[in-house]
């Protein structure tokens, strides 16, 4: 089945893309682009970092300790700005996350 | 995070749009492939144009692969398989495939009644992302009148079940015009119940086949206002939970709608028999010459020199009022097919806007059909349209 939908962002969870929306390098301009029905995003270079970091496996406290190491920058303040930023994703649609099965 | 977002309509944008001007444009991002326009459903709607492509026309497997190698090569991203009925070509598995493996995101534009569970099992196999079922009521009494086709509903609501369970994303496509727009509501509630992740609720555009259906179609203003104002409390209500869409008919506005993003800056599309179109309603406009995909020409060759694409391209062409108007590279002066089918001339101002003279004059007309008593529809099909006898079948 499909991921969860309508997701709220927590350190604690574990997002991914969903199977409609593809990340992807555009070789002919040069950027990163999440293919979607009907839509493209372009998503800067922190949220494709973010989002590459995503592997259904980590969690998002796990992504910003990563970030805060590789940046030398504060964690807390990257916890924010990449919950944020996934939330914002979750909410247009293109966001699910990995539950532990309850069954 | 920029979200470059496009009416369904308008399906496509240029990532470089935030810097462009009116004479720059990019390769489509997306473009769709009008793959047959062999339909067992007969929309009054229906967006294909009057004068149908027969199926010995149609590309074969092998030329529809060269097209679609050749679209990924030149930085196309998305693909629609769309028609007609797309599922209707035999080799649709195949082309779905040979798309995925160049690398394109492929979307299925269906009416679904086609397939089988086996069949959709298959295009999901071969890579297809998602999958858009149109829907034309709530119940099949409306819906199967609507489209034509007696038991088409209950199949399309079978499919789209389907979808879900072999987790491929799905869309509801519902077209609403006058006869329909009461059930938009429990519209909102089916594409719930069907677990769809996105609703695009398209009033009919009044070109080709619906432009002869306009009196039968036509909403009152009461309608659609009511109409948008359910549509902004679910988008509310339902945010991260389903995407709408919403398209409205540009009759009652006073702005026309920027139609394709502009002739030839974002959008193209390709008819069953290989026509590289600017527009799918675009060979209604009569005088214009379209290069096939059959022609010597590459399809980027197409897109950026033939003269089709260049007649209307940026704002060279405009006549008053539309040439020194300060909104010429906001709306590019509405829709050239419905100048061309409304005013005899594409050049014109889209009466859809009310700077065009003839605004005034169309929309007491769409008023008056909109009032109007008439109901029957003239089916879509190759024999040029069949209409609907008195008592509805």
């Amino acid at each position: 089945m499909a991921g969860p939908r309508n997701i709220s962002v927590s350190g604690a969870s574990r997002p991914v893309l969903p199977r409609h929306a593809k990340l992807r390098y555009d070789e002919t301009r040069k950027v990163w682009v999440i293919l979607a029905p009907e839509r493209v995003l372009a998503p800067d270079e922190i949220a494709v970092e973010v989002l590459q970091l995503c592997n259904g496996e980590r969690n998002v406290g796990d992504v910003a300790d990563q970030l805060a190491a590789k940046y030398a920058a504060p964690r807390e303040a990257i916890l924010v700005d990449v919950i944020a930023m996934l939330q914002d994703l979750a909410d247009k649609g293109f966001l699910t996350e990995i539950r532990e099965k309850t069954s | 995070m920029s979200d470059v977002t496009i009416p369904p309509s308008d399906s496509l944008a240029v990532l470089e749009k935030q810097r462009s001007t009116a004479e720059t444009f990019g390769i489509p991002l997306a473009v769709l492939l009008e793959i047959t326009h062999r339909c067992p459903l007969q929309c009054p709607y229906c967006s294909n144009p009057v004068e149908l492509d027969r199926s010995g026309k149609e590309l074969t497997t092998d030329e529809w692969k060269k097209v679609l190698s050749e679209l990924a090569e030149i930085g196309v991203l998305q693909v629609h398989f769309s028609g007609g009925e797309p599922t209707a070509r035999k080799d649709l598995v195949e082309l779905v495939k040979h798309a995925s493996d160049a690398g394109l995101y492929t979307n299925l534009i269906t009416s679904a009644v086609l397939l089988t569970r086996e069949r959709l099992s298959d295009l999901a196999d071969a890579g297809l992302c998602h999958v858009q079922i149109s829907f034309q009521g709530i119940e099949e009494g409306l819906a199967d009148r609507v489209a034509g086709y007696k038991g088409g509903h209950r199949k399309k609501l079978e499919v789209a079940k389907w979808t879900r369970e072999l987790d491929l994303p799905l869309t509801v496509n519902a077209v609403m015009h006058r006869q329909n727009l009461h059930q938009l509501p429990d519209i909102i509630q089916m594409a719930l119940d069907l677990d769809a992740d996105r609703l695009e609720v398209a009033n009919v555009q009044y070109y080709g086949w619906a432009l002869k259906n306009r009196a039968a179609l036509m909403p009152t203003v009461a309608q659609l206002e009511e109409c948008t104002g359910i549509v902004e409390t679910a988008r509310e209500r339902l945010k991260g939970r389903l995407t709408i869409d919403y398209v409205v008919p540009d009759y009652y506005a006073l702005r026309p709608k920027k139609c394709m993003g502009g002739w030839g800056r974002q959008f193209f599309n390709i008819s069953p028999a290989g026509k590289v179109l600017p527009c799918h309603a675009a060979e209604s406009i009569t005088g214009l010459d379209f290069e096939s995909v059959r022609s010597n020409h590459s399809i980027a060759w197409i897109w950026q020199n033939s003269d089709a694409f260049n007649r209307y391209r940026g704002t060279g062409w405009m006549k008053e009022p539309c040439k020194t108007c300060e909104f010429r590279e906001i709306d590019f002066g509405g829709c050239r097919c419905q100048a061309f089918a409304l005013t005899g001339d594409a050049a014109n101002t889209d009466p859809a806007c009310a700077l065009s003279p003839l605004h005034e004059t169309i929309f007491k007309q769409a008023e008056a059909e909109a009032a109007g008593e008439t109901s029957r529809f003239l089916y879509r099909n190759f024999a040029g349209g069949t209409l609907e006898s008195e008592n509805g079948t």
